[in-house]
């Protein structure tokens, strides 16, 4: 009997069917309990969906690699949700072409205040060179964050993971630093969520409102742009 | 649906292959979003069937975050060691660029109220 369960273990430990299933449930689970409590943003639901997650595959002894080849298939998926980002971002058109300067120009402060003070509280707080390094593009979605940090000699994985947690923080404790000094108007809270925090800070700013979903998507496309750029020339200057 | 999936896989598709071809620092889905823009730009709305698969993607947005977030575990030694660092510094530098994006965009704005909202057609 015993044997027989380990022989279904090691057929189902291998097929990706099974971390993908997990990443569902753990993930339902989490959704129902948080919607219970009132949608708390302090308890970012991704952050425990992690958390359980990562407490099953170090329970059972399962490598990320494994897990990724079935939960791949939720993460492909992060590129066709960027695309169709462009549905709020058509439907506040009007809303974001009265307030094209407003946009430029919290972009650009919030693009420089997140890689100016990510590497000032990093060198203050003693990190290694790697950590440093993979921190710089810190607020931008992975996939622009692991290529800038490819090229200015980081951990690309770090990286990922960095950004995964930066976004976390920026769903979770956001918007209560918006209300608290009195940034109360939708668009501005999704732009800043959106350069602060990427898409985990998009998918929180939707659940506000379209309005500032809309400019969170927009805020997190323009600053990938601008990161991009930013990042590689501030290590040119200053290394 | 389909379609409407194809759409959206196909300027993702195209958004990755100019960002191959031109080198932009962007990443593909990213021009993609801008393509789908285009295309309801220039068809005066958004097909409702696209509206329909695209608000199934962006509202369970969240969960597409997952499968990356549990790559923390293969920095577990790191993490062990510098993990209160790096907690310190990604709290404190998220949470002001937060704050002075908020506050910048809030200074700069026009007053709202004459914003007004797209209709989604029904092509």
């Amino acid at each position: 009997m015993a044997d027989e369960i380990t022989d279904i273990w090691v057929y189902l430990a291998t097929s990706p069917l099974l971390s993908l299933t997990l990443t569902l449930v753990a993930y339902q689970i989490v959704l129902e309990v948080w919607t219970r409590i009132g949608r708390p943003a302090l308890l970012n639901p991704v952050l425990a969906s992690v958390l359980i997650i990562v407490a099953v595959l170090a329970a059972t002894g399962t490598p990320y690699d494994t897990y990724f080849e079935g939960a791949q298939f939720i993460h492909f998926l992060l590129g066709p949700a960027t695309v169709a980002l462009a549905i709020p971002l058509y439907r506040q058109f009007e809303r974001i072409r009265a307030n094209k300067l407003a946009i430029a120009a919290s972009l650009v402060t919030g693009s420089v205040t997140g890689i100016a003070t990510g590497l000032g509280l990093g060198a203050l707080l003693g990190l290694d060179r790697v950590s440093f390094v993979s921190l710089a593009p810190k607020s931008v979605t992975a996939p622009v964050a692991m290529g800038i940090v490819e090229r200015i000699g980081g951990l690309p994985s770090l990286t990922a993971v960095l950004v995964i947690v930066t976004g976390i923080i920026g769903a979770a404790l956001g918007p209560a630093a918006l209300n608290a000094i009195g940034v109360t108007d939708a668009a501005a809270r999704g732009m800043a969520m959106g350069v602060g925090s990427h898409g985990i800070g998009t998918a929180r700013a939707l659940q506000e409102s379209e309005a500032a979903g809309a400019f969170s998507g927009l805020a997190m496309g323009l600053n990938a742009l601008a990161t991009a750029i930013l990042v590689p020339l501030a290590f040119a200057l200053f290394s | 649906m389909l379609r409407a999936l194809t759409a959206i896989f196909a300027c993702q598709l195209v958004g990755e292959a100019l960002v191959a071809a031109s080198g932009l620092p962007m990443p593909g889905p990213v021009i993609g979003m801008a393509l789908l823009f285009g295309f309801f730009v220039a068809r005066g709305g958004i097909p409702a069937p696209i509206a329909s698969v695209g608000d199934g993607l962006l509202g369970n947005l969240s969960v597409l975050f997952v499968p990356a977030g549990v790559g923390i575990m293969q920095h577990a030694a790191r993490i062990s060691s510098e993990g209160v660092q790096l907690g310190g510094a990604l709290v404190g530098s998220t949470l002001v660029t937060i704050g002075v994006t908020g506050l910048v965009m809030k200074f700069f704005m026009k007053p709202d109220g004459r914003a007004k909202r797209k209709r989604t057609d029904h092509g």
